[in-house]
């Protein structure tokens, strides 16, 4: 069984957003692996180990790829260091990026690779956009399962709870498909894969943390470099930005002494009651 | 090459209320362009739904089968975007709702078209977008190049749609051949409920982590039900499984902007933040006084929750009986 889990680097949303030049300003900005793209290495991981037993599947593979600057390899090795096998690195701008352009590149390297499951965050936390993974699902002419809150292995399939509007969606899926992550797939038991005990909790909040080990060991894993070119894709984003603005901040409210006041206050300052 | 194709949620014979934000979108892109908007209507029992939609719009595509008795991004899409090519669209719209933003990107790849996410508004060209990133916490307008454009609008930023004064005509097309790449439907374990749908209520009264347990969202419950309002929830209550995971409010759960939003037990995470902040007037209820949330608040009562929403209860009944 192999995975490939594509990631992206994003700036860490703890910092408060500046703008220069009328765009994000990012001089300066410390980076992380986005949060669903963490989430989807950890689903992997899951995926293919007994976690009970702490150990990896034998025959399993998971290989990590990121499309962006040259420094975003610091990050492809974090997710090394949690436990991925390999890493591909696509160096470009982040201005000759688009969804379609990292599409385009993630295809032919799925045609290389040919992995049984892609996984990946359902979006990524700076742009919101929420679109590579339905893209690529969609060129590839694969099935897709976006948001998955769980995921349970029946065979060669996969049963994908998704949080939908007003529930619970369980879809099955063959392989091979694209699986998009969400919030909830770290939960402690989100994830059966039929070889971890089903009664076994993964503890923490989130994906786990890299231990010393790992970290010494993905200074030793395989990271080869690529270009867009190597996959026929150009550096011509047809979704472009033309600026960015920051919204006005919210007018600063007040502190009520008590709950008649509030309540007088909604009904006749904001008429809202 | 200049219309809009809408595709629009329905249930039970009417479209959804998350449609008529598309529809108010959609008529916006389609005076851009210089065209008309066509409402597209997908699924078993779509048919029933055209007189409703034939309000809305001068043209009403009908595509209802059988065999789309589930929604299925893998049948849908191939759908949406040969009715794209068919009706001469420029733009392909959704409402961001959880299929809007499921199927949408599958049919922009269908259609090697750029797409604008979760749109705030129109920009300042037919081509131009403004949706919000970085949670919200920044407003990005984007270009895009592609003959076709796929876009999904936040619902929350668009008021819905009203009827036009004539209806308009409802045509039938075939599905084509219905593939679903071997993906099925398993069930939906549905969350049933008398209250208005989080991203359509009027007032949303949310808890979070404060509220120690699911047992003490009945209070809430009780005073969402004398305003007749949504309930909602924090990452941390919904995490902690106090309440349904589709009660979260936030950047990765749903975005509302009701009149009136009650933040019982809430910190104000960034997070939390992104999902609420469009609100037209907040109220934070929290026992300590520096919780980011009473930075945008418009009213804030510092007080524990067991004792401030009982009162707030009893107070509103006062006032309602008074009137």
């Amino acid at each position: 069984m192999k995975i490939l889990v594509p990631v992206k680097r994003v700036p860490d949303p703890t910092q408060k957003a500046k703008i220069k030049d009328g765009h994000i300003d990012l001089t300066g900005a410390s980076w992380i692996v986005n949060t669903f793209d963490e989430y989807a290495v950890e689903t992997a991981l899951r995926l293919l180990e007994n976690g009970e037993a702490n150990a990896r599947t034998a025959g399993s593979e998971i290989v990590v790829v990121t499309i962006g600057p040259e420094d975003a390899a610091k990050e492809l090795r974090t997710t090394l260091a949690m436990g991925a096998d390999r890493a591909i690195h696509v160096v470009a701008k982040d201005d000759e990026l688009d969804s379609l352009v990292v599409v385009k590149v993630l295809a032919g390297i799925i045609a290389a690779e040919k992995p049984d499951v892609v996984i990946l965050g359902k979006q990524a936390v700076d742009g919101d956009a929420n679109q590579v993974g339905q893209m690529l699902a969609g060129k590839l002419g694969w099935p897709q399962a976006t948001f998955a809150a769980s995921i349970e292995v029946k065979g060669s399939a996969y049963v994908v709870g998704r949080e939908v509007d007003g529930g619970v969606e369980y879809k099955q899926v063959p392989t091979p498909a694209v699986i998009t992550v969400d919030l909830r797939i770290v939960a402690s038991h989100a994830v059966q894969n039929g070889v971890t005990p089903a009664s076994f909790a993964y503890g923490g909040e989130g994906a786990r943390l890299p231990s010393l080990k790992g970290i010494m060991a993905a200074k030793k894993k395989p990271m080869v470099t690529a270009k867009l070119a190597d996959y026929g894709a150009e550096p011509v984003p047809v979704i472009k930005e033309v600026g960015v603005t920051l919204p006005p901040p919210r007018a600063a409210g007040q502190i009520v002494a008590d709950i008649p006041t509030l309540v007088k206050k909604l009904a006749e300052e904001a008429k809202v009651i | 090459m200049s219309n809009v194709l809408a595709f629009c949620e329905f249930a039970d014979g009417a479209l959804r209320t998350s449609a008529l934000s598309n529809l108010a979108f959609a008529r916006a892109a389609a005076q851009a362009h210089g065209g008309d908007v066509v409402i597209l209507l997908v699924g078993h029992g779509a048919q029933a739904a055209s007189a409703a939609a034939a309000k809305f719009a001068p043209k009403v595509v009908v595509v209802d089968d059988p065999k789309l008795e589930h929604y299925l991004a893998e049948t849908y899409a191939p759908i949406l975007a040969d009715q794209a090519k068919a009706n001469g669209a420029a733009v392909v719209t959704a409402t961001a709702t959880a299929i809007g933003k499921d199927v949408m990107p599958r049919v922009a790849a269908l259609l090697d078209a750029g797409m604008a996410s979760d749109i705030a508004k129109l920009g300042d060209a037919k081509n131009r977008f403004v949706r919000p990133i970085l949670a919200g916490n920044a407003y990005s307008t984007v270009e895009i190049t592609t003959p076709i454009i796929c876009v999904t609008a936040r619902q929350s930023e668009f008021e819905p749609a009203p009827e036009l004064g004539s209806a308009g005509a409802v045509t039938t097309a075939t599905a084509g051949a219905i593939d679903a790449k071997g993906a099925e439907f398993v069930k939906l374990d549905a969350q049933k409920s008398d209250r208005p749908d989080l991203g359509d209520a009027k007032v949303v009264v949310s808890g979070g982590r404060g509220m120690k347990n699911g047992e003490n969202f009945k209070v809430l419950e009780e005073l969402a039900d004398l305003l007749g309002a949504a309930m909602g929830a924090s990452r941390a209550a919904t995490d902690a499984g106090m309440v349904p995971a589709d009660w979260q409010v936030g950047q990765t759960g749903k975005i509302v902007a009701p009149n009136l939003y009650f933040a019982v037990a809430i910190s104000g995470a960034i997070q939390h933040l992104a999902g609420m902040k469009g609100s037209k007037t907040i109220v934070a209820i929290n026992k300590n006084k520096d919780e980011p949330i009473f930075q945008v608040a418009d009213y804030g009562i510092v007080q524990e929750w067991e004792k401030a929403v009982p009162e707030l209860i009893s107070e509103i009944k006062k006032l309602k009986s008074s009137r």
